[in-house]
């Protein structure tokens, strides 16, 4: 170890990461703010873009109308796709575009340059989004209170608890397992095809185009082990009491383990990403 | 403050021959060649130095800077800079340097400069006290005020290399790495940002490492220069020196009241390199300067004359041939 090294290396402790982040928090969702309010045009098209559950809704609630379709009705149905809306609204994330596009551009290298995740960086990002999102959504589901009624959510005041934290838990997998797609980027220039393949299995899989239970129960037995199903269906079971409590339970139990899976595969590959990026040069 | 030692970057690329038959084949069995990007250099650059990195494109500049500012892990060797090894990227390490390329921008594209300032002093943990003076100061050096609200994406390009170079420095980063600062600026905005440049290094002691094609930057920043060629050094030493060591004649360029003859001018002893009715340039050796300049003084109508080494271009392009004939002979 050279003199240099050795005296840097003596140097007093400093404080602790965490603690910095924390402080840098504040302003990095300041910053993350001000940037969604200026891309208002993107804002658009991404809101325009989320509004499958509606579409959804119409053609669901047209074949309801004849007779139900297992303990879907009409007024079940729209329900189901407000709610799904409202998730979908609350737990985008476009990480993976970002990461792709800047892992192919070599801009990232400016993220890298600073004392700080740029995971870190695109979670706040994305989450300085969210009361622009909220003002679309909430609405929405005012309106759908009045319109459907308080009959279709859920009466357990537990599976109220619980909903809030599996909109979290579904943002922070999608956040997460999107992470993780993007960062395959260092190491395979088609990154992005493996994400539409991801985006194949989420619309059949998380309940976006169809309630889950109206798949054949074998699927539906499979499906409930996916990680799709805690994207999406699974907050709005909770929301609109589809899941029973003890289910619910279950259900948190598997989404947050997802989570923390997901978490340690995009750091995993974020860290050997990185240094075989910086060999093959950015 | 930089210590390099033996570095070396091999590129790994993949390699394929043309033809569809290739391109299926590389579908299953991909060829790869090591291509030496940076073959073991070695320097070492004080605190405080002022130090021009240059070489032609492709030569390796820019890879030695990402593998000091820690972007590029090196195949092999060592680089310590302000006491780090960069390719730890360490905290402590990313809060001692600063890479500023005039090709790619930290700034936020949407939003004014100002918003990327509060980024970085979050992000680096400036004090607000710090931060404000901070701001102050180059705002100031840099005559930012009219920029600082504006949408980055509304400024010219000098103004965002401008607004770039102070994002860069609000934490003020002990040691610099500049990539083509000044690329594509007008000649004013180079001027400023050259300025710019040497009063930070003066005032906070910091380090600057500069590549650049405009050789005004490196004449007027870096009285110290490192040449690489084809990955290799070159050379490591005083501007004035390299220019006395590769071009060591002087140019004369003497501004006329009348025209002269071309054989007046071969007369006065110099090699002539132009001539129209106003003005003729003469090169000269050294030694031999004095009596031309007497000569021409005496015997022509001479209205203005002034003496200057030889562009800084053609000093490198005459350490480029030479150092490429002597590695042609090495390998031969």
């Amino acid at each position: 170890m050279s003199a240099a090294v050795a005296q840097a290396a003596a140097a007093p402790p400093r404080e602790r990461t965490a603690t910095r982040i924390v402080r840098a928090l504040p302003s990095l969702f300041r910053v993350g703010f001000a940037s969604a309010i200026a891309y208002r045009a993107e804002f658009l098209v991404w809101v325009l873009a989320t509004n499958m559950p509606l579409v959804m809704l119409v053609l669901w609630t047209a074949v309801a109308r004849e007779a139900p379709v297992g303990r879907f009705g009409e007024a079940q149905f729209v329900a189901y796709f407000l709610a799904t809306l409202i998730v979908r609204m609350l737990t985008g994330s476009w990480v993976v575009w970002e990461l792709n596009f800047e892992i192919r551009q070599g801009t990232i290298g400016m993220k890298l340059l600073r004392p700080i995740h740029p995971l870190i960086v695109y979670a706040t990002d994305n989450l300085a989004a969210m009361p622009l999102r909220a003002l679309v959504s909430l609405p929405v589901a005012v309106l759908a209170l009045w319109w459907v009624g308080h009959g279709q959510l859920a009466s357990d005041p537990v599976l109220w608890l619980v909903a809030p934290v599996a909109i979290v838990g579904a943002w922070a997998m999608t956040f997460c397992a999107t992470s993780f797609i993007g960062t395959l980027g260092f190491f395979w220039d088609s990154s992005m095809s493996l994400f539409q393949l991801w985006l194949g299995f989420f619309f059949v899989f998380s309940g976006y185009i169809l309630p889950l239970e109206l798949l054949p129960s074998w699927l539906y037995a499979v499906v409930r082990w996916l990680p799709f199903r805690y994207l999406l269906s699974f907050p709005v079971e909770a929301m609109l009491g589809l899941v029973d409590r003890e289910g619910a339970l279950v259900a948190l139990g598997i989404q947050w383990a997802y989570v923390a899976v997901f978490l340690a595969l995009a750091l995993w590959t974020w860290k050997r990403g990185l240094a075989r990026y910086s060999a093959f040069g950015g | 403050m930089i210590s390099v030692k033996h570095l070396v970057k091999h590129y790994r690329v993949h390699t394929r021959p043309p033809g569809l038959g290739a391109a299926v084949r590389s579908v299953f069995r991909r060829n790869y060649r090591a291509v030496p990007a940076v073959d073991d250099i070695s320097f070492e650059i004080a605190a405080g130095e002022r130090v021009g990195f240059l070489g032609p494109n492709g030569a390796g500049k820019t890879t030695t800077l990402k593998m000091l500012a820690g972007l590029l892990h090196p195949t092999s060797g060592e680089a310590i800079v302000a006491g780090h090894r960069p390719a730890a990227r360490e905290r402590d390490f990313l809060r001692s340097i600063m890479l500023v390329t005039g090709q790619k921008q930290q700034l936020l594209w949407d939003l004014p400069p100002s918003e990327t300032f509060e980024l970085n002093r979050a992000i680096y943990d400036v004090p607000r006290e710090e931060f404000r003076r901070t701001v102050d100061e180059l705002t100031e050096l840099l005559d930012l005020a009219p920029l600082l609200g504006k949408p980055t994406r509304q400024l010219s390009l000098g103004e965002r290399m401008k607004c770039e170079l102070a994002a860069a420095l609000l934490h003020r980063p002990k040691v610099l790495f500049l990539d083509e600062p000044t690329i594509g600026l007008d000649v004013t905005m180079q001027a400023g940002v050259r300025t710019f440049i040497k009063d930070y290094n003066e005032r906070h002691g910091a380090t600057v490492l500069l590549t650049s094609h405009y050789m005004d930057d490196v004449a007027a920043l870096c009285p110290r220069v490192i040449v690489i060629d084809q990955g290799h050094l070159t050379y490591d030493g005083a501007l004035d020196d390299l220019v006395r060591e590769i071009q060591p004649e002087k140019r004369v360029t003497l501004r006329l009241s009348n025209p002269v003859s071309r054989a007046d001018l071969d007369s006065l002893g110099g090699r002539v390199l132009s001539q129209d009715d106003a003005q003729a340039q003469l090169q000269v050796d050294g030694p031999s300067l004095r009596a031309l300049v007497a000569q021409a003084l005496a015997r022509l109508p001479v209205a203005d004359l002034t003496v200057e080494d030889p562009p800084l271009e053609e000093v490198l392009a005459g350490l480029f041939a030479r150092s490429r004939a002597a590695a042609a002979v090495g390998r031969e």
